[in-house]
């Protein structure tokens, strides 16, 4: 990676960290309801994984998708906006913190039923076989999401058919209040692609630098190989499952030492040791987030609610 | 009389059941570590152990499929759906199988279990989460649902339903688990399948059940005050539809309206003005009004959601228009 990269994925991750802790207390302070899921802790995962990806391919998640949307180059003022409800939300506040996308930048959405995506993203890529182009699907989901039957249909059907996606599981140790031994029969969840015959790979999600280089390496296989490849993914989720998770399943101590762990924190000393970046070079991109984020909250606040027509509209096309 | 709400009555009604009956057990999504996503089954766990209250993966096939298997051989589920909407990850289990199987290997076998499941619209949760697909699952006949909008009638029905050798979808609201209201002091259970006057009156019939209870009762309070009297007939439970007090009612008062939070097209309140010009053509005085959810998937924002709910106000509204 170029130094310029780096610094833009030292950005983003910032970004993402920021634009979320904001996101929180204009959850608490009423301003944003429903259910909310934090990235925070996992920004690396998205951060590395997106920056691998071509412009042509498309990017499908679950709920937690703030992150993936402001990786994929929504702007932090549409994020705010969707959160807050309000008609410049790329979904026009129809959607909410669950139901990001936009597909101009092949940002196929946030998806709320766990597991339910995978089989369209398998779709995304029989369309694009279909259409006679090498465009991936890279689809992400969480370690819950791989113990439904959604995941196992899509994996099979994407071997068979030779589909160009990557199934990249986001493993953040939980499904809700749920340790992954607990509810999957291999703790390992790159050993069910085995099952499938389908080339797996696991690397650190708390290392962008490594996600990275495990996603140009995974794309490069799907592409030129016409076939899917799962990537495990490694990371932990700092938050709660959703807003006001009162979190009984996990003890302080676990939390702890993961966040001592901190993506953010990693790469920065990364950026710094190796000389890549001074001090001040990552003080002013924190200092150009923070007045981003500021004023994607300013932005999203004085923006108009939907209209109440919108209530009838999208409803169908024709 | 005790004053509880419905969380503490859904509770309750399990303990008891689980405490009286080693086959009842709970399988599902948190409903163990966590306490249940609505912290009905809390404490649950440490009480009855893993055996009895199984934390499962994000699995609803396995879940409803499991629940199945374990009532034909025995066994007493209850199987806890995080909520209604991911009922159609395990659609083919709930209408195709626990619905039909008794009937089609004749008789053969029972399936005494039950499918707790949380519905509801009005918490911003989007067009996925948000949904009130009563009516659906009504459709089928060997599924019984019921659906209470009173913490004692929740208590007293869940408690027959989770004796009742019968499949049973048992719905509860996701904004109603605050709701407060007196239960019987002791042991009590409420038949499933039969609806109920929760308030009486003379005027106007309003139907309804769950949410729409709770709505119904307060229009019902609003509309006395400018001295319409409405009476509020509950259904409780929407298959079996126990028609009764209903036509009972309407013969009185000439004059209904159904509210319900689903959506209007095919739904429960379809069904009952059909029954209501079926069975009692003669004493139709003015159209059924139905009240119901805006034909739209429910939206994020607030306003709009709001807007698309069945509310208050659309309540006495109607029940006003059917006077006219
Ligand atoms: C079919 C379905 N069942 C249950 C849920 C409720 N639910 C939402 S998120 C979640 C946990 C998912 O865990 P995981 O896939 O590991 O993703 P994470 O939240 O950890 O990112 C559950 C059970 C749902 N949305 N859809
Ligand atoms: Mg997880």
């Amino acid at each position: 990676m170029k130094k310029e990269q780096q610094l833009d994925l030292y950005y983003q991750m910032v970004l993402i960290r920021r634009l979320e802790e904001r996101g929180a207390e204009l959850y608490q302070a009423g301003k944003i309801g429903g259910f909310m899921h934090l990235y925070i802790g996992q920004e690396a995962v998205s951060t590395g994984l997106i920056a691998a990806r071509e412009d042509r391919d498309r990017v499908i998640t679950a709920y937690r998708d703030h992150g993936v949307a402001l990786n994929c180059g929504i702007s932090a003022n549409e994020v705010m906006a969707e959160l807050l409800g309000k008609a410049t939300g790329m979904s026009k506040g129809k959607g909410g913190s669950m139901h990001m996308a936009d597909t101009s930048r092949n940002m196929w959405g946030g998806h709320a039923i766990v597991g339910g995506h995978l089989p369209i993203a398998s779709g995304f890529a029989i369309g694009d076989q279909y259409a006679g182009n090498d465009n991936i699907t890279i689809c992400m989901f969480g370690d819950g999401a791989t113990n439904i039957g959604y995941f196992h249909e899509a994996l099979n059907i994407s071997k068979i058919w030779n589909l160009r996606v990557l199934w990249v599981c986001e493993n953040n140790q939980y499904g809700m209040g749920t340790a992954v031994d607990r509810a999957s029969a291999v703790t390992e969840i790159r050993q069910k692609a085995e099952g499938y015959g389908m080339k797996n790979g696991q690397v650190d999600g708390m290392d962008v630098t490594k996600v990275y280089e495990a996603a140009v390496e995974a794309m490069k296989f799907v592409r030129e190989s016409s076939q899917p490849y799962l990537l495990e993914i490694d990371t932990y989720r700092f938050r709660g499952h959703s807003m006001g998770d009162p979190e009984r399943y996990r003890k302080a101590e676990e939390v702890k030492k993961w966040q001592e762990n901190d993506p953010i924190g990693i790469f920065n000393k990364q950026l710094l040791d190796k000389k890549i970046a001074t001090k001040k070079a990552l003080d002013e991109i924190e200092a150009r987030v923070e007045e981003e984020v500021a004023k994607a909250v300013e932005f999203a606040e004085a923006s108009p609610e939907p209209a109440m027509e919108e209530l009838f509209t999208d409803i169908y096309a024709d | 009389m005790a004053k509880i709400t419905m969380r503490e009555a859904i509770s309750q009604a399990l303990m008891e059941e689980m405490d009286r009956d080693p086959k009842v057990f709970i399988m599902g999504e948190e409903v163990g570590v966590w306490g249940g996503t609505y912290a009905v089954t809390k404490g649950f766990y440490d009480k009855y152990g893993a055996a009895r209250v199984k934390d499962t993966p994000i699995a609803e096939n396995a879940i409803i499929g499991g629940a199945i298997g374990a009532a034909m051989v025995g066994q007493r589920p209850i199987a806890e759906l995080m909520t209604i909407n991911f009922g159609f990850s395990a659609m083919d289990y709930i209408v195709n199988q626990a619905s039909k199987l008794h009937y089609m290997f004749g008789g053969q076998f029972t399936l005494p279990m039950v499918i707790r499941a949380v519905g509801g619209g009005g918490r911003q949760l989007g067009a996925t989460h948000s949904q009130t697909p009563d009516a659906i699952f009504a459709h089928f006949p060997g599924l019984k649902v019921v659906s209470p909008g009173t913490p004692e009638d929740a208590k007293g029905l869940l408690k027959s339903a989770i004796r009742s050798n019968d499949p049973i979808l048992f719905i509860e609201h996701a904004t109603m688990y605050q709701v407060r209201g007196e239960v019987p002091e002791g042991e009590y259970t409420i038949p499933i399948g039969k609806s109920k006057v929760q308030r009486a009156g003379k005027d106007v019939t309003i139907v309804t059940y769950c949410k729409g209870l709770e709505l119904s009762m307060k229009a019902a309070e609003e509309l006395s005050k400018e001295g319409i009297e409405v009476e509020v007939v509950d259904l409780r439970t929407l298959r079996p539809l126990d028609m009764e007090p209903v036509i009972e009612s309407f013969k009185k008062t000439n004059r209904a309206v159904v509210v319900e939070e689903g959506w209007k097209s095919y739904g429960v309140g379809s069904e009952i003005a059909s029954r209501i010009y079926e069975e009692a053509f003669d004493y139709v005085d003015a159209p059924i009004i139905r009240v119901a959810q805006k034909e739209v998937p429910l939206p994020y924002n607030r306003t709009l959601e709001q807007a698309a709910l069945p509310q208050v106000a659309d309540i006495t509204a109607a029940v006003k228009e059917v006077l006219k």
